[in-house]
């Protein structure tokens, strides 16, 4: 084995151009896990924990370029107003020591379907900035997951940060797990309020082969909300739309049978937090609207 | 491969590291410090737990080469690190201390202990031992910047680090006494 130590993001294109085998490591929490457990033992450890741009992140008028290392603990204590369903689903990451160390970059190119920023992200809305020695892409969220640990990205391509469209409404995060840390999901819901385009996102984890949105469920949403004229009236969403959002939300998933839960078990739990999600999330939204008008 | 790091404040070198070793690895086996514990391997279990350039994180899953230039402190380290910290020195300022004849600040040996491991040995919150260590790493990295904390707080900074003898109870009661200890010394 090889520990390969770039001193830049070049060098470290480079390296991975030259080895596209090298397995990229940064907070190591899932990496020396495999090494340690020896389920691996690549040719090459590509160490980015020397490119600091990595840890960095920019707020732009439209989303936020988080950098791929960014770890988890900083996301919650610095991007809550930005990106409150990411912020949310950093701090129900394991622990303080590893959301000292993990940050989204590693949770992408893992891409398990229970890695937690996954649900957030494909409800905010977000781009992956894949870069090699060829040059930098940006793949939307919607197409990076392609199978079980599996992703868009080339063997020679590296993340460099994931572009997350800034929150222009609220967001809610919710995850099972049997307790409040240290907890894998047994599975996962993300949501947003986009008022802007007058539209709903969803984001499900650790229930289907990859992490999936319920775009069936949203479109039903997106069409009731309209029709009822709720983004203007503000009025309480009607229980019966609630139920139906739920149970498309349910349907969408495609779980198994595993340790942590039964695949009835996980349909079941996801409708539940579809539900509550969008129930926290109108109720903050009308709050919002009422303290606009009474500004006004 | 050779891997240069600062440990307890001072310079250490390790030779002949596997590529895939850990930071835990190193500090146990080569360097002779076996404070930090090795029990899950997988961040589970926070028995591991060091500061690394001042942030806890498990050193199972710190590759050792990541670790070339950077500040380690074990719980070996914890009460210079501490004293350090109650005399106003930036944190991660060299550790030579003078903290009296025969004590080393590498090993801990022969040095006073922090105020977080005496609230651990009077509250009774040590029982087969094996946890302590990163709690102890923990629960003084929480009561440096939440000197008042609620027991919400102590229990999320601690969340990380399993006990599987006291049922937390005593481990709770003795970091409520090191803050409180804490702010009375102020």
């Amino acid at each position: 084995m090889d520990f390969l130590r770039p001193a830049s993001w070049e060098e470290a294109l480079a390296a991975k151009a030259a080895h596209p085998t090298a397995v990229p490591i940064a907070g190591g929490t899932d990496v020396m896990v495999e090494i340690n457990f020896d389920h691996r033992r690549p040719d090459h450890l590509l160490d980015l924990g020397r490119v600091a741009e990595l840890g960095e992140w920019e707020v732009g008028e439209e989303s936020v370029r988080l950098g791929a290392s960014v770890p988890y603990s900083r996301i919650m204590e610095h991007l809550r107003a930005e990106l409150p369903g990411l912020a949310l689903a950093s701090h129900t990451v394991a622990s303080p020591q590893i959301r000292n160390r993990g940050g989204v970059g590693g949770n992408l190119g893992t891409a398990s379907p229970a890695g937690d920023a996954h649900p957030a992200l494909l409800a905010a809305g977000a781009e992956v900035e894949a870069v090699s020695v060829r040059g930098t892409r940006l793949i939307p969220i919607d197409d990076f997951y392609t199978g079980v640990k599996r992703n868009a990205l080339a063997p020679d391509e590296l993340i460099r940060a994931v572009h997350v469209q800034k929150a222009d409404g609220p967001q809610q995060y919710s995850k099972v797990g049997t307790r409040n840390a240290m907890v894998i999901a047994v599975c996962a819901f993300g949501l947003a309020l986009h008022p802007e385009t007058r539209t709903v996102r969803t984001g499900i984890g650790s229930a289907a082969p990859t992490p999936i949105r319920a775009r069936i469920a949203e479109e039903f949403l997106n069409s009731a909300l309209e029709e009822g004229g709720f983004w203007d009236n503000g009025k309480i969403v009607t229980p019966s739309v609630a139920k139906q959002f739920a149970d498309l939300c349910a349907a969408a998933c495609n779980p198994i049978d595993d340790v942590r839960g039964t695949a009835s078990y996980r349909r079941h739990a996801v409708g539940v937090m579809a539900r509550r999600t969008l129930t926290w999330t109108w109720e903050s939204y009308r709050g919002a609207r009422h303290t606009t008008e009474g500004a006004a | 491969m050779r891997v240069n790091f600062t440990v307890n404040g001072r310079p250490q070198e390790a030779d002949d590291v596997w590529e895939g070793e850990s930071l835990l690895y190193v500090l146990r086996e080569r360097l002779g410090l076996p404070g930090s514990k090795n029990a899950c391997e997988q961040g589970e279990c926070g028995s591991c737990t060091v500061r690394l350039d001042g942030v806890p994180v498990c050193s199972c899953l710190v590759a050792a080469g990541q670790a070339e230039g950077r500040e380690v402190v074990t719980v070996e380290g914890l009460a210079d690190y501490a004293r350090q910290r109650s005399w106003g020195a930036a944190p991660g300022a060299p550790l030579d201390s003078p903290s009296g004849e025969g004590t080393d600040s590498l090993t801990g040996e022969g040095a006073e202990l922090a105020p977080i491991q005496q609230a651990f040995i009077d509250a009774g919150a040590v029982q087969c031992g094996f946890c302590t260590p990163g709690l102890l790493v923990a629960a003084d990295e929480m009561l440096e910047h939440n000197p008042d904390p609620s027991d919400a707080d102590i229990r999320e900074a601690l969340s990380g680090n399993l006990c599987r003898c006291t049922g937390y109870e005593k481990i709770m009661d003795a970091v409520r006494l090191a803050a409180a200890r804490q702010s009375e010394g102020v």
